[in-house]
């Protein structure tokens, strides 16, 4: 199950940074607000794609449902109990490098089933998530021999074999070439698909945002409030180069509110 | 050029020229054999030591006051090395103490050696820990700290206990570092190991250049230079090897 009930949820934290940036908004030392009264509900099995200008907190959202970080206050709730800390029902995919380097790609699938007992059952149950994740062949490379499409599906493979209610992604396309984002992206929406688990995902790309999400949340500037939160009641596959529909007026609307006027 | 080739010959290229202008330099400035011995007279001599099995002594001796300095370093300076990286209290605690004794050499310690330890290997192999040790317990600080903490993260969401963080995130980052670090450490630890024996010892490949310069014996004593830097070349090549094992490397092929 993965159903996460978000209420009330505000983080500040201290400015640290003691060499002054252009767009610093606190002076050191003092306390800067990031999110403030986050209220949202995620049904299980939805994957909301969550938007937003850079820096206003997403990422920290993120890592506070994934039990990395404290919120300051309000709470977070998974089926129905307050977070305490990291688990391995909510798997964070990293944005990048998450992938121990030191391990191949099965030694890292297999982290999440060490403690399975049964070593046959083990490989093959490694082995089906590689060939999920289309990498069979690479099982005895190392992080740095892979490409970096391969390693997001490496990265995927280790997440999904420990069979997770809920999967975070932070920006997971990001660094990628053109091709292997989308290709990468209509295997995450497939596999949502298939498997029905409830995925957050963040990203600056509208597009992907619209292309895979059952909802679309779109944060404001720091302090972050909720500016939309909007289902998206399409059937995939989408497509928005068609003019007039629903999903290309939104596409507009939601390039408008991000601060780019025309979405050319 | 073909590069297995190159890497054969050209490091007998670069000696035989630094023979032959040592042969040169000794014919041609006159000095006394007392004053620079030429290469001939340094291999006859060489020679006469491998004959009657000096030179193996001494270099036996030498190596295992190294070994021993060495290993003990090793085996006390990662473990606190790591506890200094993981730990902000510990850092805190005794980061000052490492950094005041550091800079200190360990030839300013001989004196306490000999009062401590006597006579005999002791003292030289306690030269050699100290020498060793700061180098590796910083290092192995350093190397813990710069660990990525994206892992740290990956460890806590897949359910590591603290054991597994050790064995399965901590050491294994940190290995090639540590190699690195032991690579650079081996060498200083045989650079003092050489000093250590110019006191309070009858062995070893100091107390033989010592022991050569007392006699007047120059011949000897650049033996024993030479057998030295064989014998750091030596080492230098067992730590390089020690980086290539793949899963000390992370498969990733260090030159």
């Amino acid at each position: 199950m993965g159903h996460i009930v978000i209420s009330g949820l505000n983080k500040q934290f201290i400015n640290r940074r003691k060499t002054k940036r252009e767009d610093d908004i606190a002076p050191f030392g003092q306390v800067v607000p990031v999110l403030e009264d986050i209220n949202i509900e995620i049904e299980d099995g939805e994957m909301v794609c969550f938007l937003g200008p850079s820096g206003c907190g997403k990422s920290t959202l993120m890592r506070i449902v994934a039990g990395f970080d404290r919120q300051s206050s309000g709470s977070v709730m998974i089926d129905g109990k307050e977070i305490t800390g990291p688990s391995s029902d909510n798997i964070f995919v990293f944005q990048h490098s998450g992938l121990l380097p030191w391990m191949t790609v099965s030694q890292n699938v297999e982290l999440g089933l060490r403690h399975m007992e049964n070593a046959h059952e083990k490989c093959e149950k490694i082995q089906e998530y590689i060939e999920m994740v289309e990498l069979e062949g690479f099982e005895d490379h190392y992080p740095h021999q892979l490409s970096g499409g391969m390693l997001r599906r490496a990265e995927l493979a280790r997440a999904l074999v420990v069979n997770p209610d809920i999967l975070i992604m932070d920006e997971p396309f990001s660094g990628l070439d053109f091709l292997t984002h989308m290709k990468l992206r209509e295997e995450v929406v497939n596999m949502h698909q298939f498997l029905g688990k409830t995925i957050l995902i963040v990203t600056h790309d509208i597009d992907d945002a619209l292309v895979m999400g059952d909802r679309v949340i779109v944060f404001s500037r720091r302090p972050s409030q909720i500016k939309l939160n909007r289902k998206l009641d399409f059937s995939h596959p989408r497509n928005f180069f068609k003019k007039d529909t629903e999903l290309a007026k939104l596409r507009d609307e939601l390039f408008f509110m991000l601060g780019v006027n025309y979405a050319v | 050029m073909n590069s297995v080739f190159a890497h054969r010959i050209a490091p007998f290229l670069s000696f035989t020229v630094l023979a032959l202008l040592w042969e040169a330099a000794v014919r041609f400035a006159g000095l006394d054999s007392h004053v620079l011995p030429g290469p001939s007279q340094v291999f006859h001599s060489m020679i006469e030591l491998i004959k009657d099995g000096s030179i193996f002594k001494h270099t036996v001796a030498s190596l295992f006051r190294v070994t021993a300095g060495f290993y003990l370093a090793a085996m006390l300076g990662i473990p606190l090395g790591i506890v200094l990286g993981r730990s902000h209290i510990a850092s805190l605690l005794f980061n000052p103490i490492i950094h005041f004794l550091r800079p200190i050499s360990p030839l300013a310690w001989i004196p306490l050696a000999m009062l401590w330890f006597g006579i005999g290997d002791k003292p030289a192999v306690f030269l050699i820990f100290l020498a060793s040790f700061f180098p590796i317990v910083v290092s192995t600080t350093v190397a813990v700290q710069s660990i990525n903490p994206t892992f740290f993260h990956v460890a806590a969401n897949f359910d590591f206990s603290r054991m597994e963080v050790l064995q399965k995130i901590v050491i294994p980052a940190i290995v090639p570092a540590i190699i690195t670090a032991l690579r650079l450490t081996v060498t200083i630890a045989w650079i003092v190991v050489v000093a250590a024996e110019m006191i309070a010892v009858q062995s070893g490949l100091g107390y033989l250049i010592l022991d050569a310069r007392n006699g007047l014996r120059l011949d000897q004593v650049m033996n024993g230079m030479i057998v030295i830097g064989l014998i750091g070349i030596l080492l230098d090549w067992i730590m390089r090897r020690l980086g290539q094992i793949d899963s000390a490397a992370w498969g990733i092929r260090q030159p």
